[in-house]
């Protein structure tokens, strides 16, 4: 966690792609999440960021509303707010409002245990707030499975009572898993009924995803059959741009295809550390702190985490192959958590390359932090109790998975590339 | 295409423009749409529009050499289709 005297200038290449540009970091992130607690009501067995109790250290009310007024001074015009289930910190109504007023977009993740429908009409009345409901499974089997019991019908309430309340496009975000790839009709038909927009993200072995990323991530014919699904139904879905490692087989999905962690993408958790990626909560990754290191800016500008990770990066054993410019070696967060070198390929490189990777010897980093709880709720997974890690006492509970599941482009227009040439 | 030349533009209301080494980042409070401003000069066309008449006369206080006028054209019509910018005989209604 250094923070550099001045500001590093990137020699920058004038002209060029917007992906280059991309490339050598921005003054602000353009997509930047928000965990405002680890607090959470559930305990799903992948949460991105192992969460289940409040930390003590937590941003103050006060604390959070400096945090806002930096990210209007930088022009931040949105963020991705989440958890933990950040509904559940008694500011967060506060908060949002506070954010809404300084002109701070906001768009928040939750698994629905809050949208009662008086906030749903509060929420249908306030331009500027989005609100993304996780989903897991298109039937209560599937999504309980990972989510917890209850979590379907608690999902489900808070959409209906959104779209009572006549709020518009609420979003359903879905991380496809081994167990739901089959489902992706059916979430469409979900999202049609209550009149919001389906967003697909990919499962990543981040937190206590580790723990089951064996078990859920696709199977290789499965992500041929999301890619197949994606190239069909693309237009009407949202994806965070963060299936660009399925671009290896053939035609690029629509959006970037960059791993935008410190450059355009980026975390502040609820003690204030800022980190690369919503996918990376490790010390590794960790590049200040917004009380500690001078404020959020500071960080962004200055970290040299983030200096280097805007410096030109070598592909690797990817540079060879021929998908890599669309590809690029995928996910960094990915790789990093289950032992990979980062400049090879992914785990899930659906040219292969991934699995013969994972087959050679390599050693999962340890997490480096963890406020999963330490005793089971009745809100805890079944799966968990299966499936248990010997060292765990017990799993615990999660946020709605928030993330660089959000598209860094949301609402990505065409880049003018026309007035480049 | 070229109408769009002798007509008078300004950034819409509900636009904020975030200066970047590349240009600029234009964000829609409304429609929450971005869009990148990939130069300098567009960045600067853009504001000076409400300056100005016409379109043709922002490009040239910009300094733009008249034969890319068809291309910064084609670049505000796009910035149009997604209201970043906005005709200026519209925003009464
Ligand atoms: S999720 Fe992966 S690919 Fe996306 S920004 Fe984070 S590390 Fe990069
Ligand atoms: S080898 Fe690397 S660049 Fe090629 S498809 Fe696999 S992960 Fe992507």
């Amino acid at each position: 966690m250094t923070i550099l005297q001045t500001r590093p200038e990137a020699l920058r290449p004038s002209g060029g792609t917007l992906i280059e540009q991309f490339e050598y970091g921005l003054d602000a992130p353009i997509c930047l999440t928000w965990e405002l607690t680890y607090a959470c009501n559930l305990a799903c067995a992948h949460c991105l960021s192992s969460s289940g109790r409040r930390d003590p250290r937590e941003l103050s009310t006060e604390q959070c509303k400096a945090v806002i007024d930096e990210l209007q001074r930088m022009q931040v015009f949105y963020v991705n707010i989440g958890g933990g289930e950040p509904t559940i910190r008694p500011d967060f109504w506060e908060l949002l409002g506070y954010a809404v007023d300084h002109q701070v977009g906001v768009k928040f993740s939750t698994n629905g245990v809050r949208i009662t429908p008086e906030r749903a009409r509060w929420l249908a009345s306030t331009d500027y707030v989005d609100v993304q409901v996780s989903l897991d499974g298109a039937t209560a089997e599937v999504n309980d499975y990972v989510r917890g019991p209850g979590s379907y019908d608690t999902a489900l309430r808070a959409l209906a009572n959104l779209q009572d309340a006549g709020f518009a496009d609420a979003k359903i975000s879905v991380v496809c898993t081994r167990q739901n790839i089959g489902q992706l009709d059916e979430f469409k038909a979900i999202a049609d009924r209550y009149g919001a927009t389906l967003r697909l993200t990919r499962l990543r072995p981040s937190g206590r995803g580790a723990d089951v990323w064996d078990e859920l991530h696709p199977l290789p014919e499965q992500q041929r059959e999301l890619y197949d699904w994606l190239m069909a139904n693309g237009e009407s879905v949202l994806t965070g741009d963060s299936f660009f490692h399925l671009s290896a087989f053939g035609e690029s999905l629509p959006g970037l295809n960059l791993c935008g962690a410190g450059r355009v993408v980026c975390l502040i958790d609820p003690i204030g550390d800022v980190y690369a990626c919503p996918f990376a909560i490790h010390e590794e990754f960790l590049a200040g702190n917004v009380l500690a290191d001078g404020g959020f800016g500071q960080v962004w500008q200055r970290s040299a985490l983030f200096t280097e990770l805007r410096s030109p990066q070598t592909g690797g054993a990817c540079s060879s192959c021929a998908f890599f410019d669309s590809c690029r070696g995928g996910c960094m967060a990915a790789k990093f958590f289950t032992g990979l070198p980062l400049d090879g390929p992914d785990p899930e490189c659906v040219q292969g390359y991934g699995e013969a990777a994972l087959a050679d010897d390599r050693s999962i980093p340890a997490a480096s932090q963890d406020h999963s709880r330490r005793m089971p709720t009745r809100n805890e997974p079944v799966m968990l109790t299966l499936q248990r890690r010997e060292d765990a006492v017990v799993a615990a509970a999660t946020p709605p998975v928030s993330a660089c599941a959000e598209n860094p482009l949301a609402g990505f227009v065409a880049p003018l590339e026309g007035i480049t040439s | 295409m070229a109408e769009i030349l002798d007509e008078a533009w300004s950034l819409s209301p509900s636009v904020a423009l975030r200066p970047e080494p590349f240009g600029a980042l234009a964000y829609h409070f409304g429609n929450r749409k971005l869009t990148f401003l990939k130069r300098p000069e567009l960045v600067t066309v853009v504001r000076l529009l409400s300056d100005h008449r016409d379109v043709r006369d922002a490009l040239d206080a910009a300094g733009v050499p008249e034969g890319q006028y068809g291309t910064y054209a084609a670049a505000l019509q796009a910035l149009a289709e997604t209201d970043m910018i906005r005709r200026r005989d519209q925003e009464a209604a």
